[in-house]
């Protein structure tokens, strides 16, 4: 299977993941996004060298992602696909920071290294919470959620074609990268020249497309509003799920759990 | 005589690269009519039906669907009471799922939950997919992902049907049951095709385009008779009415 044809079988699959029908899949899109909001504050909000007191923040994306049935596998490879990008972050900041901050026995670690742990860690939280939420909500609700919570109409629309013409895009590069592999025969084809072409031909062949499923849309009495089969309601079980896990971050922000545990069992020990 | 359901008036429609698809254009069917619209490729086939539901805006001439003139205001009516099926089922089927899609239309239409429920159900059991219901559409094979594109159409109850190309790409069989679907529709219909045998079956009436001007007009069993009106429109008489290769026989000269 070509690289091509493996994401858009792997982004099927969020979606398909998106589709179960699990309590927290049937919740309202609105409570969700509020929640996992306040999480990202939360998380974001701690200072630069702080490692610890985030750690018990992944209990959000595990907890939902264990009750949403979605494969921690799954979630695991995700991050590590985009984690580049905070590793170069972070990279430089042990070169750039060096004055030691904690001491471990004999080793005396330097705040760069403690940042650059905290970055890394703030990005496994922050991302897997995102995709996690994308995976126990279809995306049409998402976008309905947003707009329901104030979002600007341009913008959730321009989220829901993304997604769904992000299919459309995969198709037809699909099939113009195997009509040039199978003539060039085994070769290089022409090598980079040929792709500025193909590239020009998937941008007007998208428009094309994008285009005639316009029509299509709008035939079908499409002016603009996401509607839904699924009624959105803010219930028991919403305010319960949001009032609860805020008032689980609050707490996590204000102690420092990992501290406290520590102080006590050293407390018992002694 | 009856009104006519649909009639258009003079009309002529230039493509912004100066073609012009479509030139004095005139044409009235009556309620419960089926007419077959035939021509060589880029004879004005699409343009036409993009304009019976409103998708193009006549820039001469009229064009009337029911008692609704089509002008802007009267656009969301118009497209209630016509129901399009394009000629790429992909372009049409772009929600998650089959049962989502078909209730794109209801929905847009602001029909109550449990209406639209009613209609999909109703729908896919008409055109024998209600087992699809939850399929992913890309996943469907062409003949499924037809009949579902033309549910689609039929959950939204419109008063007539637009079809182009409804047969291409389908397998024999799957084109076969296509046939009697749509035999079964007693809408106004206009099919745009180029399976003259589909037309045949289905359409009491057929028009000739060609360079976007109506060159015939007239019962289908006469114009497909007319061998050279056939020939000079980029045309061949149905197979059906042509020889059989095996016992030798040519029915008409189609050269």
């Amino acid at each position: 299977m070509s690289g091509i044809d493996a994401s858009l079988f792997d982004l099927g699959r969020l979606d398909h993941l998106g589709r179960q029908e699990t309590p927290l899949h049937r919740l309202d899109p609105r409570a969700k996004i509020l929640t996992t909001a306040v999480f990202l504050v939360c998380v974001v909000s701690f200072g630069q060298y702080d490692v610890a007191p985030l750690l018990p923040y992944a209990i959000f994306p595990i907890a939902l992602a264990s009750a949403g049935r979605i494969p921690f596998d799954y979630l695991l490879k995700k991050l590590l696909i985009v984690s580049p990008f905070a590793l170069l972050v972070g990279i430089f900041n042990p070169l750039l920071d060096q004055e030691p901050r904690l001491q471990l026995g004999s080793l005396a670690v330097s705040g760069g290294w403690i940042s650059f742990m905290s970055i890394l860690l703030r990005f496994a939280l922050t991302v897997s919470a995102a995709l996690v939420l994308i995976a126990i909500t279809r995306f049409e609700n998402l976008c309905l959620g947003l707009q329901r919570l104030g979002v600007p109409q341009v913008f959730t629309l321009q989220l829901l074609f993304l997604y769904r013409y992000l299919f459309v895009l995969v198709d037809e590069s699909r099939r113009l990268v195997r009509a040039r592999a199978l003539r060039s025969v085994g070769a290089r084809g022409l090598g980079m020249r040929v792709y500025a072409s193909l590239l020009g031909h998937l941008l007007l062949r998208t428009l094309d497309r994008a285009r005639r499923i316009h029509i299509a849309m709008r035939c079908r009495g499409f002016s603009g509003e996401i509607r839904s089969l699924q009624p959105l309601r803010i219930g028991h079980p919403e305010m319960l799920f949001t009032l609860g896990w805020c008032g689980i971050f609050m707490v996590l922000r204000i102690w420092n759990l990992p501290q406290i545990l520590g102080d006590l069992t050293l407390r018992l020990v002694t | 005589m009856s009104r006519s359901f649909v009639e258009l008036e003079r009309l002529a429609y230039a493509y912004p690269d100066g073609t012009q698809a479509l030139a004095d254009i005139s044409l009235r069917a009556h309620q419960g009519e089926s007419v077959a619209i035939v021509g060589a490729n880029g004879a004005g086939k699409s343009t036409l039906l993009l304009h019976l539901n409103g998708y193009l805006r006549p820039q001469q001439g009229r064009v009337r669907i029911g008692d609704l003139s089509l002008t802007k205001e009267s656009l969301p009516a118009v497209r209630r009471l016509v129901g399009m099926v394009f000629q790429d089922p992909d372009d049409q089927l772009f929600m998650p799922t089959v049962a989502e899609d078909v209730a794109f239309g209801p929905l847009n239409q602001g029909l109550p939950v449990a209406e639209v429920e009613r209609r999909v159900n109703d729908a896919l059991q008409r055109v024998g997919a209600l087992a699809l219901r939850e399929r992913p559409p890309y996943r469907l094979s062409g003949g499924e992902k037809r009949a579902v594109a033309i549910a689609t159409v039929l959950a939204m109850e419109p008063a007539m049907l637009v079809l182009d190309e409804p047969s291409s790409n389908l397998d024999p069989g799957a084109r076969r049951r296509l046939i009697r679907l749509l035999a079964g529709f007693e809408q106004t219909t206009f099919i745009a095709t180029h399976d003259l045998d589909l037309a045949l079956d289905l359409c009491s009436r057929t028009v000739v385009l060609r360079e976007g001007r109506i060159v015939a007009d007239g019962p289908t069993a006469e114009i497909f008779v007319d061998a050279a009106l056939l020939a000079a429109s980029g045309l061949e008489p149905p197979l059906r009415m042509q020889g059989c290769p095996l016992c030798g026989q040519a029915a008409i000269e189609t050269t």
